[in-house]
C-alpha cells in the first residue's frame, strides 16, 4: 500500500501479459489522443459552420451593404439588412460597461489583494465568486424590473430598456473578472519591490499605486481584455434590459446587440433572414477572435520580462 | 497633505469594494424577497397546464437534472482523457500548443454563438432536432476547457516519483495513469465537475435554439431525446415572453441557492483537498 492508500502497481513478468500490456498501452494512448484532439475539432467544426453558413449572406446582401447599412428591416416587404446599429451598440455598450465596472474592479481589487486584512479578503473573495455565478437570466431579471423603471424615472423617459440599463447591467457581470485576474496578478507582485519602495520613505498606498500596480500591468490590462470579451459575448441579460429595437445607438434608447441580434429572430427566422442572422454569428465570431488575439499578446507580453 | 491623499484613496477602494457587496447583498435580497412567497410545494412538484391555470416547475427542475447528468456523463471522461494526454502521453510540442490554444479560443467564445453552432450542427446535421441531448452535447463543448485546466493543474502537483516508482517496477503507461495519475488528480476532476455543474446550471443562450423551451413532464430516456425548457430558460420564458415575474422571481431563488450551494462545495473540496496535499 502506497503513503495515500493507493495500491503500487505489481510488475507482471509472464511473457504473454507483456505483449497484452503493450496493445492495451498502444489502444489507450489512442483514446485519449482522441480526446486531446477533440478540442481542435470542435474548433474546426465551429469555424466551419460559421463561415459556410454565415458568408452566403454576405455575399447576397454585399459586403459593405451588410457591414454598413443602418437600416434593419428583417420582417418589411422589401427587406433590408444592415448590422452597423448593432455593430455600433455592441461597441458602445462593451466601452460603457468598461469604463463603469473597471474602475470599481481595479480598485476592489487592489484594496482586496494590499490593504485588507485576510478575512476581509476571504468574505468579499466569496462574494466575487458568488456574483460570478450567477446565471445572467437573473441579472436579466432584476435588471428589468428594478433598473429600467428606475432608469425610466430618473431620466424622464417614455421606457427605461435602455443602451444605459444594458451598460450598467453589464458592468456588474464582467466586475468578477476584473477583480479576480487583476487580484490574482497583484497578488504576484513580489514583496520585495514593495518593501524597497517603502524604505525610500514612500507611504503604504503610494507604494501600491506606484510601485505593485505597474509591476502587475500585464494582468489588471489582462483582466480587462478578458471583461471586454465578456460584455461582448453577453446575450441574454443584455436582451432583457435594452428594448431590442434595432435603432443606431443612443444612451437614452432602446437598441439591439450583436448577441441580442441572433437570440432574438432566430426561433422564427428562415431563407435570407436566418441566413443574415448566422452573418451577424460570423461577425461576433470575429470580434471575439480580434479579442482572443490582443488577450494573448498582452499575456505573454507580461511573461517575457 | 501627504496623510489626507492616502486617506482619500483608502476611502475610494472601500467604497468600490463595498459597491461590488453591495450589488451582490442587494441582488439576493430583493430576489428573495420576490421570490419566496410564491415558493410552495405545490410550485415545486406539480407541472404547469393550461386548463387549470396551475403554474409548477417540476418538469423544469427535472430536465435540469437530465441535462446536467448527460452533459457531467459526456464531459468529465473527454476533458479528463484530453488533460491527461496532455501531460502524460504528449511527446510532440507541436500538438500540445494546437491542442492549448484550441481550448484558449473554446473558452472565449460566448455562449450565443454554441447555441447557434449547437443547433445547425447537432440539431440539424446530426438529427436529433431540438433535445435536451443536443443541448447537453453543447455544453459538453463549452465546458471542455474548464474541466481540462483544472485535471491539469492537478496533474501537475502529482509528485514524479510517484511515477517513475511505478514504472521502476515495470508498470506499463495505461496501468501508471489508471492506478497513479488519475486517482491523485481527483481533486481537479472534482473542482472542473462543480465548475462545469455552476455553467450548466447558469446558462441560457446556448439552449434556447438547442433544448428548446417545452414544459412537458418525461422520464430520463424519453427526457433527453425530447425538447425541454432548463430552470434557466424557463425563467426566460416565463418573465421576458409570457410576464409572469413571480414566477420567474421563484425559480431565481432556487437558481441563486443552487449558485450559493456550487461555491460552497467547491470551496469545501478545495479545502479537504489542501488539507490532504500538505500532510
Amino acid at each position: 500500500m502506497g503513503p495515500r492508500g493507493e495500491r503500487w502497481p505489481k510488475a507482471r513478468p509472464h511473457l504473454r501479459n507483456v505483449f497484452m500490456y503493450k496493445v492495451i498501452d498502444r489502444i489507450m494512448q489512442g483514446v485519449f489522443l482522441f480526446c486531446g484532439l477533440v478540442t481542435v475539432a470542435c474548433v474546426l467544426v465551429i469555424t466551419v459552420y460559421l463561415v459556410v453558413s454565415g458568408l452566403p449572406a454576405i455575399g447576397e446582401i454585399g459586403i459593405i451593404k451588410f457591414l454598413f447599412g443602418k437600416v434593419w428591416a428583417s420582417t418589411a416587404s422589401n427587406p433590408t439588412y444592415g448590422i452597423l446599429p448593432f455593430i455600433l451598440t455592441s461597441i458602445y455598450g462593451t466601452f460603457g460597461a468598461i469604463i463603469l465596472g473597471v474602475p470599481i474592479g481595479f480598485f476592489t481589487a487592489v484594496y482586496l489583494s494590499k490593504v485588507a486584512p485576510l478575512a476581509v479578503k476571504k468574505s468579499v473573495g466569496f462574494v466575487v465568486s458568488l456574483l460570478a455565478s450567477i446565471p445572467s437570466v437573473v441579472y436579466g431579471l432584476v435588471g428589468m424590473l428594478v433598473l429600467v423603471p428606475a432608469i425610466r424615472k430618473a431620466f424622464n423617459l417614455a421606457d427605461g430598456a435602455t443602451l444605459f440599463a444594458a451598460i450598467i447591467v453589464l458592468a456588474i457581470m464582467i466586475l468578477p473578472s476584473i477583480i479576480n485576474v487583476s487580484m490574482t496578478s497583484l497578488d504576484a507582485v513580489p514583496r520585495k519591490y514593495e518593501e524597497g519602495s517603502l524604505a525610500l520613505g514612500a507611504t503604504e498606498l503610494e507604494t501600491y499605486l506606484r510601485v505593485s500596480v505597474p509591476a502587475a500591468r500585464s494582468g489588471i490590462v489582462a483582466s480587462i481584455v478578458l471583461g471586454t470579451g465578456r460584455a461582448i459575448g453577453e446575450a441574454m441579460a443584455v436582451m432583457m434590459v435594452s428594448g431590442n429595437v434595432p435603432n443606431m445607438p443612443e444612451l437614452f434608447g432602446s437598441v439591439r446587440f450583436l448577441t441580442t441580434a441572433v437570440a432574438s429572430e432566430m426561433s422564427y427566422s428562415s431563407g435570407l433572414q436566418q441566413q443574415a442572422l448566422f452573418s451577424i454569428a460570423l461577425v461576433l465570431f470575429v470580434f471575439i477572435m480580434l479579442i482572443n488575439m490582443l488577450l494573448r499578446k498582452v499575456m505573454s507580453g507580461g511573461e517575457s520580462k | 497633505m501627504r496623510k489626507a491623499k492616502e486617506n482619500l484613496w483608502k476611502t475610494i477602494m472601500l467604497a468600490c469594494t463595498l459597491i461590488t457587496c453591495a450589488i451582490l447583498i442587494f441582488l439576493i435580497g430583493y430576489v428573495l424577497v420576490q421570490g419566496i412567497k410564491e415558493l410552495s410545494i405545490n410550485f415545486l412538484t406539480t407541472s404547469p397546464s393550461y386548463t387549470t391555470g396551475n403554474i409548477g416547475i417540476l418538469p423544469d427542475i427535472m430536465n435540469t437534472v437530465y441535462l446536467l447528468i448527460v452533459s457531467l456523463l459526456v464531459l468529465v471522461p473527454l476533458g479528463v482523457g484530453a488533460a491527461v494526454y496532455l501531460s502524460e502521453y504528449a511527446r510532440n510540442h507541436r500538438i500540445v500548443r494546437l491542442i492549448d490554444n484550441a481550448a484558449e479560443i473554446l473558452s472565449g467564445i460566448p455562449s450565443i454563438i454554441y447555441g447557434l453552432v449547437g443547433m445547425l450542427f447537432f440539431c440539424q446535421f446530426m438529427n436529433q432536432q431540438t433535445s435536451l441531448l443536443a443541448g447537453a452535447l453543447t455544453l459538453v463543448i463549452m465546458n471542455l476547457p474548464t474541466i481540462m485546466r483544472t485535471t491539469r493543474e492537478s496533474l501537475l502537483s502529482v509528485p514524479k516519483g510517484l511515477r517513475e516508482g511505478a514504472y521502476g517496477l515495470g508498470a506499463s503507461k495505461w496501468r501508471v495513469v489508471r492506478t497513479i495519475v488519475v486517482p491523485e488528480c481527483l481533486d481537479g476532476i472534482i473542482t472542473g465537475c462543480i465548475l462545469s455543474a455552476g455553467r450548466i446550471l447558469g446558462e441560457s443562450a446556448a439552449l434556447l435554439f438547442t433544448a428548446g423551451f417545452a414544459h412537458t413532464l418525461h422520464g430520463f430516456a424519453d427526457g433527453i431525446t425530447s425538447s425541454g425548457a432548463t430552470l434557466t430558460v424557463a425563467l426566460y420564458v416565463y418573465a421576458k415572453e409570457q410576464g409572469e415575474f413571480q414566477v420567474a422571481f421563484s425559480i431565481a431563488v432556487i437558481l441563486l441557492v443552487l449558485a450559493v450551494l456550487v461555491n460552497l462545495s467547491a470551496e469545501l473540496v478545495r479545502k479537504h483537498f489542501n488539507g490532504k496535499r500538505n500532510v
